[in-house]
């Protein structure tokens, strides 16, 4: 049995990497590409789109066609690409900083247009190429470079955002549930419109030491403890469901993408 | 189809210069004085298999564009003031990554919300400085309905040969002006399409260094692989934070402005040769100033006008020749603080008799508004 590698998407000479031990983008990035060489993208029909921040370091590890833009606006320079030429693979790794918190408008606007992109958030809940600052994921209390009293804000809930503003499909997982999160985000790469998987990443250099987690393993068994199979969340009570993540895939529709409706305004402007 | 004289408003006349260009993507936000462009984009893209989008803000437009561009579509976006600040970071987004795209903005008073439906000329040194870091930035001003359209072609052109954004400023008074021009046929009007890589895919480099500063660009999709860069990067297009390769890659980027100057800095004048007055002027003031000369010329005082076509880099050459020449500078503009004026004086030095007329509440300059300052 062949095993996909996604050796063929990774640039030569580059490992090590840049990531922290105990960092999730690396788990991450792996089943990305080796779910690219599942699919069987080419990597000259293949575009990674980041923004800034730890994840967005991610577009000098792969030798697909790649553009790292500014902090907050991978989805919009996504979404010309896409709009520009329906025929690429265009996959967007975005941070919880890049995604919901600078880039918050795009994000809604990207899956309330459903175009077909899959957006890979590495929700880490905090900012950290920057030092350790809170985001618009951190929670209420977490203390953080720019929260010593406790962070005063709430966390957004990026899978609620997504459902809620129209994506096709999203998933959440994390690097301590590696397999599931490979089949979720080759099932998120295959899907037509608008894909999130968010994967909840530890950052032990960071939030975690900042929150008594200093070492990767902790704040992994952390993730662990704080997920719960989507099937099962449902069946709980409001407050068994307090501070509890949902994993696994949380919404999965198959309305038409930005490209099939643009195609119904191309047919009545030409009158076909 | 021949040639036919179409009665059309500046705006329509961009949008109408862009198609002819090859434009087939716009994306924008819809803003006053600029909407029109939007407009007419919507009705024309989907007939021509090209794309409208209407993106959550400028900050996406800009965005959008780019990422467009990079997958091979000649794309465009138009704002007005407020818009265009929020175009700032991926302008330079653009100018980073060598993006080739075009910007109009329809100039209107402000700051900030402002005058919202009033003229102005407020945005020139916004267009030339408004981003952090080293660069330059072509900007063409039209002064009437047919320059709006040839000057959107040319717009395209230049970014196109140049593999960079250009700023079309225009202002609320051309840009919703009617007058009649004459559409060019398909071919008549040069079009230019960027400089594709060719050879070995294996061997290109999209930011390496080319005789004039040009790099070919590729397309998301080609054979040949492209990667590009907020960040600075190498001539492979990934990160490269060493100095030398800094310094390199600056300046190449600067350098395509300096070995292209002749194409990009284009001049009109108006019977400036012997001009004792000169009216230095960009945009529709250029028409009040030439019937100041009129009258001037009428009255036995040699008064010529210098039009900027170009106004970004600036015309420095002829600057000097023909405000050297003449006795007096007067440079009109519809700001406050005499944007243009600033810069002729830098080139003509503190000894020349340079004036300034100025408007800035959202009113045209008049011709009799101009002959005051003489």
């Amino acid at each position: 049995m062949t095993y996909a590698t996604g050796q063929q998407y990774l640039k030569d000479g580059v490992l090590p990497h840049m990531w922290c031990p105990g960092c999730g983008i690396g788990v991450m990035l792996r089943a990305c590409l080796r779910s690219f060489e599942e699919l069987g993208y080419r990597n000259e029909d293949t575009v990674v789109v980041t923004g800034i921040g730890c994840t967005g370091k991610l577009d000098d590890y792969v030798v697909t066609h790649a553009l790292h833009t500014t902090h907050g606006r991978a989805l919009a320079c996504a979404t010309g690409i896409k709009a520009a030429k329906d025929d690429l693979h265009v996959v967007v790794f975005m941070g919880d900083g890049d995604s919901v918190t600078i880039g918050g408008n795009h994000f809604l606007h990207a899956a309330r247009r459903n175009i077909d992109l899959t957006a890979i958030v590495i929700n880490n809940f905090n900012f950290g190429m920057t030092g350790g600052q809170f985001s618009g994921t951190t929670f209420n209390g977490a203390i953080t470079q720019t929260s010593a009293y406790g962070n005063p804000e709430r966390q957004l809930d990026i899978c609620a955002l997504a459902e809620v503003a129209g994506a096709n499909f999203v998933a959440r997982s994390t690097p301590w549930h590696v397999d599931d999160l490979s089949a979720l985000i080759t099932e998120a790469l295959s899907r037509k419109g608008f894909s999130l998987v968010e994967v909840l990443s530890p950052c032990p250099t960071h939030f975690g030491s900042n929150n008594k987690m200093k070492k990767g393993t902790d704040m992994l068994g952390w993730l662990k403890e704080r997920t719960m199979p989507v099937d099962l969340y449902r069946s709980k009570s409001p407050a068994e469901r307090a501070g509890i993540f949902p994993i696994g895939k949380l919404v999965d529709r198959c309305e038409p993408d930005f490209a099939a409706r643009y195609a119904e305004v191309g047919a009545k402007a030409t009158g076909n | 189809m021949k040639n036919y004289a179409s009665l059309l408003q500046g705006n329509e006349a961009m949008a109408q210069g862009a198609l002819y260009a090859g434009a087939r993507f716009y994306a924008g936000y819809p803003i006053t004085p600029s909407s029109e462009i939007a407009q007419e984009c919507s009705k024309v893209m989907p007939k021509l298999g090209g794309v409208y989008m209407q993106m959550e803000d400028e900050i996406a437009s800009m965005a959008a564009i780019i990422g467009a561009s990079l997958a091979g579509v000649k794309s465009f976006t138009a704002t007005s003031g407020p818009g265009f600040s929020l175009m700032q970071e991926n302008l330079g987004l653009a100018i980073m990554g060598e993006v080739p795209c075009v910007v109009i903005d329809v100039q209107r008073s402000g700051p900030s919300t402002g005058l919202a439906t009033k003229p102005a000329q407020s945005d020139i040194m916004q267009i030339r400085w408004g981003r952090h870091g080293d660069q330059e930035l072509i900007a063409l001003s039209p002064s009437s309905v047919g320059e709006c359209f040839s000057l959107t072609v040319e717009a395209f052109n230049l970014a196109e040969k140049l593999r960079t954004p250009v700023v079309v400023a225009a202002d609320e008074i051309v840009a919703h002006m009617r007058e009649n021009i004459l559409i060019p046929e398909p071919g008549e009007v040069e079009v230019f399409d960027r400089r594709k890589p060719t050879g070995d895919p294996a061997a290109y480099l999209p930011f390496g260094p080319a005789p004039d500063g040009v790099p070919p660009i590729s397309s998301y999709g080609s054979d040949y692989i492209m990667h590009v860069s907020s960040s600075m990067h190498g001539p492979d297009g990934y990160s490269n934070n060493g100095p030398d390769n800094a310094a390199r890659q600056i300046a190449r980027k600067n350098s395509k402005f300096e070995h292209h100057r002749a194409e990009i800095v284009k001049t009109r004048t108006y019977e400036a040769d012997d001009a004792d007055v000169l009216f230095v002027t960009f945009g529709t003031v250029t028409r009040a100033a030439r019937a100041a000369a009129r009258t001037l010329r009428e009255s036995g005082v040699r008064a010529g006008v210098l039009q900027l076509i170009t106004v970004w880099p600036f015309a420095e050459e002829a600057v000097a020749e023909f405000g050297g020449r003449a006795k007096t500078v007067v440079v009109p503009e519809m700001n406050y603080h005499g944007q243009l004026a600033g810069e002729v004086k830098k080139v003509l030095g503190a000894g020349a008799d340079v004036r300034r007329v100025n408007s800035w509440n959202g009113q045209i300059i008049t011709p009799r508004d101009i002959l005051r300052a003489i």
